[in-house]
C-alpha cells in the first residue's frame, strides 16, 4: 500500500476569503485541516514606531488606518488614552457624539463582516444588501468630517466640529430626471441627524431581510453550526473579547462592565450566545446591530435638546477657532503652538480601552513628558482572534477554514499595525 | 484611590508579599513591578488566587527605556509591561517586569498559565528581541523573513537599514542600503512640569 503523508497547503496571501493579507500555512490530511500556521506581518507599517516619531495630534489619523472596517473606534480609543494622560474632561456633547458614531461604525463592521462572510461561504445577495446599507452610514461619516472612511473626526479634548446642520444632496445629472432625484434626496434635505433618524426607522427591516437570507436557511446553518467551536473557559484564557467571547455565552461587554463615555446612561441589551460555534456568533453580531440602532436613536434624541460646545476651551489642546485665531493674538499663538510643537502630555503611562466592534481595543501610552509619546502600543483584537486560529480550525475540512477565518471578523489592518 | 482599588490593592500586598518590587496608582490604574526572578510565580498567583483572579491577559508589549526622558539611564533598559484583566472580579492591573540583562534580555514566559501571552511574546522578541524562557515557537511574527535586527529598539533608525527596489539592468529586486536622508520636522522636546498647565481650563 502506498504511504499516506500529510502535505501542506499555502492560503493566500492573495485569497479572497483570506480577508487580507493573511498568509496561511495549512497541513493537511486528505482534506482534513491538522494545523493552522497564520504567517502575518505582510502590511506591518510599524504605526507604534511612527508615533513614537510624531506629535500626539499628528498620529491620530493612523488610527483610521489600522482597522480601516471599524474607523472611528480606533480614533476613540486613542483620544481616550491622551485624555486620561492629559487628566481632561470632555464636552458631555461630545462623549454623545462619540458614542453615536461607535455605534454607527459598530453597525458598518458587522454589515461589512456579515456581506463578508456571507460572501465567503457562497451566499452574494447578503454582501449587496450589506453594502448598500453600509453607503449610507459612509455619508454620514463623510457630512461630519469629510471624508468617506479616514475621518479623524475625534479629537483630544472632543470631536473636530459639531454635526453639521444640513446634508450633501445628490445633484442633477442628464441621466436622472426630477422624480429620481427627488426621490433620492427625499432623506437628505433636513439635517445629519434627520438623516441617521430616517436611517434607524429603516434599519430595523433591512436587518430583518438579512435574517430572512441566512438564520434558518439550510445551508448557512450546515455551513456554520458546529464550526469553530470554543468553549467559554477557553475563550477567556485565549483573551478574546467582544462578541467572539458572547458567542461563548460569557456576557462580558466594556459598554456595560466598565461603562465609558455616556453608556450608562443608555438603555441596550448584550446578546450572548450559547454553544460559541461561528452560527451564534453570527446571531450575536446581527443582534448587536439592532441594538446599536437603539442606542443611535436615544443619542439622537439627545443631541437634538442639548446643543453646546463639542471640544474643551483648553486651547493647550484643542485649537481655537478660525474667527478667533484670524483676530486674536492669544489665539494666534495657541494655534501656531499646537500645530508646530503639539501639546504637552505629563510624564506617566495610560491604558484605555473600548468596545469596538471586534473587541477589546485598547491603547497604552509611555510618555517621557514630550510633545511625542515614549512608546505607544496597540491592543487590536483580531491579533488575539487570529492567534487562536489553530485552535478553531484543527480537525475541520479546508472549507471550512474559511468559515473560521470570516467568524473571527479579522482585518489585517489592526493584526499588522 | 477608590475603595475597590484599595482593596486590590490591599490583597496584592497580601497575596504577592515580598514579590512586588513597587506597588503603585496613577490615573485610577494600579502598576505593580515584580523583578525578573518572581515574574513567572507572581503571574501563577495573579491567574489562580481567589481573591485576585486575573483570568485574561489582555496585552503584553516591550519596552526600551534607553532614551526615555532623553537623560542617562539609571535603571535597566527592557521591560515587559502585562496589562491584565480579571472577568470575575472586574478590575484590571498593570504589571512591569525588567529584564535583568540589557545585552541579552530574557524572561521567563508566562504561555502556560495565560495562553493568550503565545503572539505577544513572540511579537516581543521580533520587535525588542526580548527571549521568553520556556515559549514553545518563539519565531518573529511581524517582521520579513530573514529580517536582521529589532526594529523596535530605540537605536534602530526609523527609515530602517535597508531598501529594496527593482533593479532593472539586473532584472530582478535587489536590497541594497537606505538612500533616504533621515530628517525631523517636528522636534521631540520634553518640557518642565507643568508646562503650559495642561489639563487646567
Amino acid at each position: 500500500m502506498a504511504e499516506i503523508r500529510n502535505y501542506t497547503l499555502n492560503f493566500g496571501p492573495q485569497h479572497p476569503a483570506a480577508h487580507g493579507v493573511l498568509r496561511l500555512v495549512l497541513e493537511m490530511d486528505g482534506e482534513v485541516v491538522q494545523r493552522a500556521d497564520p504567517h502575518i506581518g505582510l502590511l506591518h507599517r510599524a504605526t507604534e514606531k511612527l508615533a513614537e516619531t510624531k506629535t500626539y495630534l499628528q498620529s491620530l489619523p493612523y488610527m483610521d488606518r489600522l482597522d480601516y472596517i471599524s474607523l472611528m473606534c480606533n480614533e476613540h480609543s486613542y483620544v481616550l488614552a491622551v485624555e486620561r494622560l492629559l487628566g481632561i474632561e470632555v464636552p458631555v456633547r461630545a462623549q454623545y457624539i462619540r458614542v453615536m458614531f461607535d455605534e454607527i461604525t459598530r453597525i458598518m463592521n458587522h454589515l461589512f463582516g456579515l456581506g463578508a462572510h456571507g460572501l465567503d461561504l457562497g451566499a452574494m445577495t447578503v454582501f449587496l444588501y450589506c453594502f448598500r446599507e453600509r453607503e449610507d452610514l459612509l455619508d454620514a461619516y463623510e457630512a461630519v468630517s469629510g471624508a468617506r472612511m479616514h475621518a479623524a473626526y475625534y479629537r483630544p479634548g472632543g470631536v473636530y466640529r459639531d454635526l453639521p446642520e444640513k446634508m450633501p444632496l445628490y445633484i442633477a445629472q442628464k441621466s436622472r430626471n426630477a422624480r429620481a432625484m427627488g426621490e433620492m434626496n427625499a432623506n437628505r434635505e433636513g439635517s445629519l441627524l434627520d438623516f441617521l433618524e430616517d436611517f434607524t426607522n429603516r434599519f430595523p427591516g433591512y436587518v430583518d431581510d438579512y435574517e430572512t437570507l441566512l438564520t434558518d436557511n439550510r445551508i448557512w446553518k450546515q455551513r456554520t453550526v458546529g464550526i469553530g467551536v470554543i468553549s467559554p473557559e477557553r475563550a477567556i484564557a485565549k483573551g478574546f473579547s467582544g462578541p467572539m467571547l458572547r458567542g461563548s455565552g460569557v456576557e462580558w461587554d466594556l459598554r456595560k462592565k466598565q461603562p465609558y463615555e455616556v453608556y450608562d446612561r443608555l438603555d441596550f441589551e448584550i446578546p450572548v450566545g450559547v454553544n460559541g460555534d461561528s452560527y451564534d456568533r453570527y446571531l450575536v453580531r446581527v443582534e448587536e446591530m439592532r441594538q446599536s440602532n437603539r442606542i443611535i436613536r436615544q443619542c439622537i434624541d439627545w443631541l437634538r435638546r442639548n446643543p453646546g460646545p463639542v471640544i474643551c476651551a483648553d486651547h493647550k489642546i484643542a485649537p481655537p477657532s478660525r474667527v478667533d485665531m484670524k483676530s486674536n493674538m492669544e489665539d494666534l499663538i495657541h494655534h501656531f503652538k499646537l500645530f508646530t510643537e503639539g501639546m504637552h502630555v505629563p510624564e506617566g503611562e495610560a491604558y484605555a480601552v473600548i468596545e469596538g466592534p471586534k473587541g477589546e481595543f485598547g491603547v497604552y501610552f509611555i510618555s517621557d513628558g514630550a510633545n511625542k509619546p515614549y512608546r505607544m502600543k496597540l491592543r487590536s483584537p483580531a491579533y488575539v482572534h487570529l492567534s487562536a486560529m489553530d485552535e478553531l480550525s484543527r480537525g475541520h475540512m479546508l472549507a471550512d477554514a474559511v468559515t473560521v477565518i470570516s467568524t473571527l471578523d479579522i482585518v489585517f489592518g489592526d493584526i499588522d499595525r | 484611590m477608590t475603595p475597590k482599588h484599595q482593596r486590590l490593592h490591599d490583597t496584592l500586598g497580601s497575596v504577592l508579599g515580598g514579590r512586588i518590587a513597587s506597588l503603585s496608582e496613577s490615573r485610577d490604574y494600579l502598576t505593580l513591578v515584580a523583578k525578573a526572578g518572581d515574574y513567572r510565580s507572581a503571574c501563577q498567583s495573579l491567574r489562580d488566587d481567589p481573591a485576585l483572579r486575573f483570568d485574561q491577559l489582555s496585552d503584553l508589549c516591550g519596552v526600551d527605556y534607553s532614551t526615555y526622558g532623553d537623560r542617562p539611564q539609571e535603571g535597566r533598559r527592557f521591560a515587559a509591561v502585562l496589562h491584565l484583566l480579571s472577568l470575575t472580579h472586574n478590575w484590571r492591573l498593570r504589571l512591569r517586569v525588567f529584564c535583568a540583562d540589557d545585552d541579552f534580555p530574557i524572561l521567563d514566559s508566562v504561555i502556560e498559565i495565560w495562553p493568550s501571552v503565545n503572539w505577544y511574546e513572540r511579537e516581543a522578541f521580533d520587535l525588542f528581541g526580548i527571549v521568553f524562557d520556556g515559549h514553545p515557537d518563539l519565531r518573529r511574527i511581524l517582521t520579513d523573513y530573514g529580517f536582521i535586527g529589532h526594529p523596535f529598539r530605540k537605536d534602530f533608525p526609523i527609515s530602517g537599514h535597508l531598501e529594496m527596489r527593482y533593479d532593472p539592468e539586473q532584472k530582478r529586486v535587489i536590497y541594497q542600503p537606505v538612500t533616504i536622508e533621515p530628517r525631523e520636522i517636528v522636534p521631540r522636546i520634553v518640557r518642565e512640569e507643568q508646562y503650559g498647565e495642561t489639563g487646567k481650563p
